[in-house]
């Protein structure tokens, strides 16, 4: 389980984040939405540590993240499999290197990196680009790769940073398709992060919308859908009023 | 202005607990061994095989310069066999490391404050320390440790070509034989001038190495926090050397 406790994070004097209190339930996908700028990515990193929060924390499997040394974050890093904006794929590396690398962090023979490497692209409809490097892939194939290179690790949780912004309708929806498919066929916990609504109603069991730095609603896609109140009706129809 | 004064005074003591705080969880790293080591050689190439042409293009010219420089002081005062003396001494006390030193910033100090400045501002830092590595272990130490081996390789390299080209410009233009340049070359020579002028590049080896993944690290913005990072290494690495090169000299000769 996720718990967002009560979390602060500013930076250069500007608060982000005031008061974040959020659960993340074992097996459930949440989707975090949000105006720009309100603190969705900065919330997901504090998950992993990436990011100290200013005041409370974030409870990962009972443990306080914000106070985890660097061996039991590295611990912690091991279980969560982390999808970046931009994929955050490594330019000199192939593909399949991309997908190798946290693997052999964590020690395993080098047929069984092989066979989850294969698997994984298998499974993100990859199969066959192992050989070829970032810069020769579309933005959807490279979004494809940075999925496949968190669930090639078999993490207990999946963290999407805007999964699908900056890509064609039907590229978003493959993608949504993608991480209905990973929770399916692999049962992770997954928080995501957008300001796609209909990515959010296809992927989220539950949908919370972060404003002025906490939640300001959370509840199912149907409760979200059907919500009276107009800061979080105002954004999932995009009215400019 | 006093405000002025103590923000910029606060800053630059930040900058110092900044700088203390990466050396030490670099040399926390160095217990890493099994995530740096396997990528020390590939740096060590990197730096040193790719290196070896500018360094040594640079002292090969200023072989040349060295000995018609002297042979034009020492004209009718002091013999020409000096000339060898000039050559060898300068080359292995100063030119040598120093050249080759600020020509390295420039490669090597700019290439990695950019290529781990691009890095972070396209979350790849933030993608490895995800995957479970420590980006100290994975990415500073390696590069840390070859230049610091590697640079006084290439400054060996670049002496002995330096010595040879002053040589050659010895036989060809000053009417200087060789048993007469090799007696200027023994002339004064002491074993400390080779590994005072190897130590003095290991250590500019570290510190362009270590300029360059600070300032790599600390880039923020787009490709211009790049571009910025990139000329700060190459500024505060050749400052750096010009100041080590001061104090090897006041501390070891």
């Amino acid at each position: 389980m996720i718990e967002f406790q009560d979390l602060y994070k500013g930076f250069d004097g500007k608060a982000v984040l005031q008061g974040l209190s959020l659960r993340i339930r074992d097996g459930e996908t949440v989707v975090i939405i949000g105006y720009s700028g309100t603190g969705k990515s900065v919330a997901l990193k504090h998950i992993v540590g990436l990011l100290q929060p200013d005041a409370g924390d974030v409870i990962v499997d009972g443990q306080a993240v914000g106070t985890l040394d660097k061996g039991d974050l590295t611990l912690l890093r091991e279980g969560i499999g982390y999808v970046f904006q931009f994929a955050a794929l490594f330019d000199s590396m192939t593909v399949a290197e991309n997908l190798a690398l946290g693997l052999r962090r964590r020690r395993l023979a080098d047929e069984e990196i092989e066979d989850r490497v294969r698997e994984a692209l298998a499974l993100v409809d990859l199969s066959g680009t192992g050989d070829r490097l970032p810069a020769e892939l579309s933005g959807g194939m490279r979004k494809r790769v940075g999925i496949a290179r968190a669930i090639a690790l078999r993490p207990r949780y999946i963290l999407y940073d805007e999964p699908t912004t900056g890509l064609d309708p039907v590229t978003s929806a493959v993608i949504d398709r993608l991480m209905v498919r990973t929770r399916e066929h692999l049962g992770v916990t997954g928080v995501v992060v957008t300001h796609d609504m209909r990515s959010a109603y296809t992927v989220g069991d539950r949908i919370a919308m972060l404003y002025e730095g906490r939640v300001r609603q959370v509840g199912s896609v149907a409760e979200i859908q059907e919500t009276e109140d107009p800061v979080v009706r105002q954004f999932i129809e995009g009215r400019a009023e | 202005m006093i405000q002025a004064i103590g923000r910029r005074s606060i800053s630059a003591i930040e900058s110092v607990g900044r700088v203390g705080q990466f050396v030490m969880d670099m040399t926390r790293a160095l217990t890493d061994v099994g995530t740096w080591a396997r990528l020390v050689v590939g740096q060590m190439r990197r730096i040193g095989v790719d290196s070896l042409p500018v360094a040594l293009f640079i002292a090969a010219f200023t072989g040349v310069v060295l000995a018609l420089q002297a042979s034009y002081t020492f004209t009718g005062a002091v013999p020409l066999y000096f000339v060898g003396t000039l050559v060898g001494k300068t080359m292995m006390l100063e030119l040598g490391p120093v050249l080759t030193g600020l020509a390295l910033a420039g490669r090597v100090g700019a290439s990695m404050a950019a290529e781990l400045g691009t890095m972070k501002v396209t979350e790849q830092v933030d993608a490895l320390e995800t995957l479970a590595y420590d980006p100290q272990s994975y990415l500073v130490v390696p590069r840390v440790i070859a230049a610091t081996l590697m640079f006084p390789v290439i400054v060996a390299f670049s002496i002995a070509v330096g010595i040879i080209t002053g040589w050659l410009t010895s036989l060809a233009l000053l009417d200087l034989s060789t048993p007469d340049f090799i007696k200027g070359l023994k002339l004064f020579y002491v074993s400390k001038d080779v590994w005072f002028g190897l130590l003095k590049s290991a250590s500019f080896g570290f510190t362009i190495a270590l300029v360059g993944c600070i300032v790599g690290l600390g880039t923020r913005g787009g490709a211009e926090g790049v571009g910025r990072s990139t000329t700060r290494a190459v500024v505060y690495s050749a400052i750096l050397i010009l100041v080590l090169d001061a104090f090897w000299a006041v501390v070891l000769l």
